[in-house]
C-alpha cells in the first residue's frame, strides 16, 4: 500500500501536473514522473492518495498507521513500514520575508510543476545550491522575467565540488546548461550575495542585496533591485517528525541538511519493521532517493520473510548519486547563515509573529533550549508546528550560549503529524459506546 | 563559586521551584537541579486547569490556598478566574456528580448545582444534552507552558542558583551532608529535597529508600484558534474531560486519558485509542469543536502513591532528606504545598499539616 497526501504519486521532483494543464509541454521531470506513475499503476501496488498520515504507533507485532482522508480518520495495520517523507524547505528570515509575493525556492518548483504558475512578472530568485538555477531557468522557460539570481555560493565553491559532481555527468550537464542559458539571456547572477531585505507593503516592490564574507556575514554596500516577487530559499531539511514519533532518534548532520533520522544505508532503524528511505533520512537529492527506495524495499521484503538479495550494483549506483547529492547539500549550506541576516525586528516565527528580538529576550531570560523557547513564547506552537522557525531559534540559542548547533535539539515533535479536524477523529459515535475508564479517586 | 549549599532541590518542576523560593525567603541558600529544563516535566505540559470541582475532598483546603497563590501570580502565568461547569450526561453521571460535588462543597469549595437554563445562558454553545451540572465561581486556568519561564524569573530575582541539563545520577554522604553526582562537578549540600515528580522512585533509590511511586500518563490536546465558543472551564462528572478556550482562541482538552510509556523509558506516546474517545467526549459537550483542527497532542507523567495522597515530609530513615511530590491536582496545589514544604524544612510549624512519606500507603488506599 502506497500512501501519499498528494493527489498523485510523484513527490516533489516528480510531482504530477494538475488535470487543467495536462496539455502543457513535458519536461524531464514530468516525463520521468509519468513513467514512474505508469509503472506503479501496472505493478498492482495499491495507492491511497489524498491521504495524510497523522500518527504511527507500534501495537504488538504491527505498526498502526493512522490516516486522514476525505475528512475521515482510518487506520492500517502493517508488519513493515517504509517512511519516505522527503524534505521540507527552511525559511530564510530577512526583513520583509513575510510580504505577499515572497515564496520559497523549493516551493516555487511545486507551482511550476503542478499548475505552471509563475510567482510574478519579474522575480528575484535567491538561494544556495543548484535549485536556484533550476528555478530561474524554469521561470524563463515559462515566459517570466528573472530580475536577478542571487546565491551565497561563489563560482569557486562550485568548482571545488566538481570532483564529486563528475560522479553524475548527466546532472552536471543539466546544471551547467541552466547557468549558461541564464548568462546568455543576460540575467544578472550575483555570486556570493544574499537578499538582505524585501520591500513592499501589500506586495513585493523590490529587494536589497548584500555581498557576503566567507563566513556568511553581510558586507557593506547594498544593491537595490526592483521586482514584484521573490523566490527565497532557506535550504532543505529532512522531514523527521514521522520517524521521531515512531521512536527513531535524530542526529545533527549538517552535511545531510541538519537533524537527520538515524538509519542504516539499507534503511533499517532501531525500531523493528520500520524503514526509512529518501531525503527524509538525509538530503541526497532525487536521483539518490529513487535508488535508495529500491534498496530499502529489498530490506523491507527480507523483513517480512520474502527472499530478496541485496544488489551490489544498485548500492554502488546509490553511493555515486549520494556523493553528488551530498556535495549539493554541503554547497547549499556554504556561506548561508539562516539567521545572520535577520534584524532585531525581523519576524522569525511567522505563525505567532515573533521577532528575532522577542526570541532573544526569551533566551537571555534563561530559556536556552528549543522546548523552553517554545513554551515561553509559543515559537513552534502555531499551525506549522515549528517547521519554519525551529532552525532559526536553535541558531539564536547557539549564538547566545556559545554552544554547538548539535547540542540544540529541535522541539519535541507532537502528533498529529498534520492537523486533523476533531470531527474526523470523533466520527459518528454513540455516547454510551465511549470507552470510559473508571473515574479518578474521590 | 562554592559548591556548598544549605539544601539541594532535585527536580525543577512546580514543587521543587515553589519550595526553593520559600526556603530562600526563609534564609536558606538552596540550589535547584533539573535533568532537563525547569518546568518541562508535568508542570510544563499539564492542562492548567485550576478547578476545585476536580480536587480530592481531603485536599480541598490546600487547593483553596493554591487558588489564592495563582491569583497572586496573575498574568505572568496566564491566570484567569473564569468560573467552571461540571457536566453530567447520563443518570449514572448525574448521581456521581451530586454525590461528589456535595462532599466537595462541604469541604469548603463554593460549588452549587445549576439548572440547564443557567448553563445555556452562560455557555450557549454547549450541547443541549446536559442532564445535571454544577458550577464553581473560583475555577479557572493558568498557562502551564509558562511554568519554566515564570520560575526561572523568580529564582533569578531571589538569587537562587539553578542548573538545567544537570541530572543527579547518584547520591553519597560525607561529614557535611550529601554529595550529588551529576556528570559535571559534584554538588554538596547539607540537606536535600527530592522533588523529581514521576522520577521520585529512582531518585529515592539512590538513598536506598523504596518509595512506591507509580505514574499515570495523561494526554492533552490543543486546537487551532477558533472564534469564541467558551468562556468558562468545562469538566465532566467523571473527571474524564477538562476543556477551556484560551485568550488566543485555541481550545485545550484534557481529562487524564492514558497514553503509552513509562517515566523510566523517558518517552510517552499519544495513542489514538485514548485520544479519539477523549476528543469525542469533548465534541459531545461542545458540538462546534468538531470544526476545529487539532494541532498537537502530547502526554506527561503524573506521579502517585497507592493512596493517591501527597508525599510531603521527611524521607523515611534518611536524616536531612525530604521529599515532595505525588500531589493529585499538583499544578493547582503546587505553589502552596511547595511553600508549606519550605516552612516544614525551615523548622517552622507549617500552616497546614504535611503528608508523612513514611505512612502506611495501603491503609487509606482508594
Ligand atoms: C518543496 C520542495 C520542492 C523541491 N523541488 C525539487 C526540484 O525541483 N528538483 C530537485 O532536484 N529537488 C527538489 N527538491 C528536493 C527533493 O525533495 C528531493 O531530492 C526528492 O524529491 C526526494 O525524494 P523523496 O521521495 O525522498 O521525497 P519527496 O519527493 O518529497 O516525497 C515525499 C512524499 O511523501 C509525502 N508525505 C510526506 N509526509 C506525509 C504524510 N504525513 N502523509 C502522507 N504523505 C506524506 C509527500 O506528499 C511526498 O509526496 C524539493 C524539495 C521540496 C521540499
Ligand atoms: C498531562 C497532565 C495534565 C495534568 N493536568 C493538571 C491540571 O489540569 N490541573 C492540575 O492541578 N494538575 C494537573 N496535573 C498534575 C500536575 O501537573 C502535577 O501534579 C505537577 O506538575 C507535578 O509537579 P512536580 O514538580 O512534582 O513534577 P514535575 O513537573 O514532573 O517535575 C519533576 C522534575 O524533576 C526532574 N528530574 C527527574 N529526575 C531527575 C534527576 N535524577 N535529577 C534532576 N532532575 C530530575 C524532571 O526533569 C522534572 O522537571 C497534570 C499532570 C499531567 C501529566
Amino acid at each position: 500500500m502506497l500512501i501519499d497526501e498528494q493527489g498523485q504519486a510523484g513527490g516533489q521532483v516528480w510531482r504530477a501536473k494538475d488535470r487543467s494543464i495536462l496539455s502543457a509541454p513535458a519536461t524531464p521531470e514530468s516525463r520521468s514522473g509519468d513513467n514512474l506513475r505508469e509503472r506503479l499503476a501496472a505493478s498492482g501496488v495499491r495507492q491511497m492518495t489524498d491521504t495524510r498520515v497523522w500518527q504511527i504507533e507500534r501495537q504488538g507485532e504491527h505498526w498502526v498507521i493512522h490516516t486522514l482522508r476525505n475528512g475521515a480518520a482510518g487506520r492500517l495495520h502493517s508488519r513493515a513500514v517504509i517512511l519516505a517523507t522527503g524534505a521540507r524547505e527552511e525559511a530564510q528570515p530577512v526583513r520583509g520575508w513575510t510580504t505577499p509575493g515572497v515564496i520559497g525556492l523549493a516551493g516555487a518548483t511545486a507551482l511550476f510543476k503542478q499548475s505552471i504558475r509563475l510567482p510574478g512578472r519579474a522575480s528575484v530568485v535567491a538561494g544556495a545550491g543548484p535549485l536556484v538555477f533550476f528555478v530561474a531557468s524554469e521561470i524563463r522557460r515559462l515566459g517570466g522575467t528573472v530580475a536577478a539570481v542571487v546565491t551565497p555560493n561563489t563560482r569557486a565553491d562550485w568548482l571545488a565540488r566538481l570532483p564529486s559532481m563528475v560522479a553524475r555527468p548527466d546532472l552536471l550537464w543539466r546544471g551547467g546548461r541552466w547557468v549558461a542559458d541564464l548568462m546568455l539571456a543576460g540575467v544578472p547572477i550575483y555570486w556570493g550575495h544574499a537578499v538582505k531585505s524585501v520591500s513592499g507593503d501589500d506586495q513585493v516592490t523590490g529587494v536589497t542585496l548584500c555581498r557576503l564574507a566567507a563566513d556568511g556575514t553581510p558586507l557593506p554596500g547594498d544593491i537595490g533591485i526592483a521586482a514584484d516577487s521573490v523566490c527565497l530559499g532557506g535550504g532543505l531539511a529532512p522531514s523527521t517528525e514521522a520517524a521521531q514519533l515512531a521512536g527513531v532518534a535524530i542526529r545533527y548532520r549538517p552535511e545531510l541538511g541538519g537533524w537527520v533520522s538515524e538509519a542504516e544505508l539499507d534503511g533499517s532503524t532501531a525500531r523493528e519493521g520500520l524503514f526509512l528511505a529518501g531525503d527524509g533520512c538525509g538530503i541526497r537529492g532525487a536521483v539518490a532517493a529513487e535508488l535508495h527506495g529500491q534498496i530499502v524495499a529489498r530490506t523491507a521484503l527480507r523483513h517480512i520473510g520474502q527472499a530478496s538479495a541485496s544488489d551490489p550494483a544498485l548500492e554502488r549506483a546509490y553511493r555515486r548519486a549520494s556523493r553528488f547529492g551530498e556535495a549539493m547539500t554541503v554547497l547549499s549550506a556554504l556561506r548561508a547563515d539562516p539567521i545572520g541576516l535577520a534584524t532585531p525586528d525581523t519576524i522569525v516565527c511567522r505563525c505567532e509573529s515573533l521577532t528575532r528580538r522577542t526570541i532573544e529576550v526569551e533566551i537571555e531570560s534563561g530559556a536556552v533550549s528549543s522546548n523552553a523557547v517554545k513554551s515561553g513564547q509559543r515559537a513552534g506552537m502555531g499551525p506549522c508546528g515549528g517547521k519554519y522557525c525551529q532552525s532559526s531559534v536553535a541558531r539564536l540559542i547557539a549564538l547566545h550560549e556559545n554552544r554547538a548547533l548539535s547540542e540544540i535539539a529541535p522541539p519535541t515533535p507532537r502528533p498529529p503529524i498534520r492537523p486533523v479536524p476533531v470531527s474526523a477523529l470523533a466520527g459518528d459515535f454513540d455516547y454510551d459506546d465511549l470507552p470510559m475508564p473508571k473515574p479518578a479517586p474521590l | 563559586m562554592s559548591e556548598n549549599h544549605d539544601i539541594a532541590v532535585i527536580g525543577g518542576g512546580i514543587m521543587g521551584c515553589a519550595a526553593a523560593l520559600r526556603l530562600a525567603s526563609g534564609g536558606m541558600a538552596p540550589i535547584v537541579l533539573d535533568r532537563g529544563d525547569l518546568g518541562q516535566g508535568a508542570s510544563g505540559v499539564n492542562a492548567g486547569t485550576l478547578s476545585l470541582q476536580i480536587k480530592r475532598v481531603r485536599l480541598m483546603p490546600y487547593a483553596l490556598k493554591g487558588h489564592e497563590e495563582w491569583a497572586r501570580m496573575g498574568d505572568a502565568v496566564g491566570f484567569r478566574r473564569t468560573g467552571g461547569y461540571t457536566l453530567a450526561f447520563t443518570e449514572r453521571e448525574a448521581e456521581l456528580l451530586t454525590e461528589r460535588q456535595t462532599l466537595k462543597a462541604e469541604a469548603g469549595a463554593p460549588i452549587e448545582f445549576v439548572t440547564n437554563n443557567q448553563i445555556l445562558t452562560a455557555e450557549p454553545n454547549l450541547t443541549r444534552r446536559v442532564l445535571a451540572a454544577s458550577y464553581c465561581r473560583e475555577d479557572g486556568y493558568a498557562n502551564s507552558s509558562l511554568t519554566g519561564q515564570y520560575y526561572r524569573g523568580r529564582l533569578r530575582e531571589a538569587s537562587v542558583p539553578y542548573r538545567e541539563r544537570c541530572a543527579v545520577t547518584s547520591i553519597t554522604r560525607d561529614t557535611q551532608g550529601f554529595v550529588l553526582h551529576t556528570g559535571g562537578p559534584a554538588i554538596k549540600a547539607r540537606r536535600i529535597l527530592l522533588a523529581a515528580g514521576a522520577w521520585l522512585k529512582p531518585v529515592a533509590a539512590m538513598l536506598g529508600v523504596d518509595l512506591p511511586v507509580d505514574a499515570r500518563i495523561n494526554t492533552v490536546s490543543v486546537t487551532e484558534r477558533m472564534p469564541p465558543l467558551l468562556t468558562t472551564v468545562i469538566g465532566h462528572a467523571t473527571g474524564l474531560l477538562t476543556m477551556k478556550q484560551k485568550g488566543n482562541g485555541t481550545i485545550l482538552i484534557g481529562g487524564g486519558w492514558q497514553g503509552r510509556g513509562t517515566p523510566q523509558e523517558g518517552r510517552g506516546e499519544v495513542t489514538a485509542d485514548s485520544l479519539i474517545p477523549n476528543l469525542s467526549l469533548a465534541q459531545f459537550a461542545l458540538p462546534e469543536l468538531g470544526q476545529a483542527r487539532v494541532l498537537r497532542s502530547w502526554t506527561g507523567f503524573e506521579a502517585n502513591v497507592p493512596d493517591f495522597y501527597p508525599l510531603a515530609g521527611e524521607l523515611p530513615g534518611v536524616p536531612d532528606a525530604f521529599v515532595l511530590g505525588c500531589v493529585r491536582g499538583g499544578y493547582t496545589i503546587g505553589p502552596y504545598i511547595g511553600r508549606l514544604m519550605g516552612e516544614f524544612i525551615l523548622g517552622h510549624s507549617p500552616e497546614m499539616p504535611v503528608f508523612d512519606p513514611g505512612r502506611d500507603f495501603e491503609k487509606d488506599a482508594t
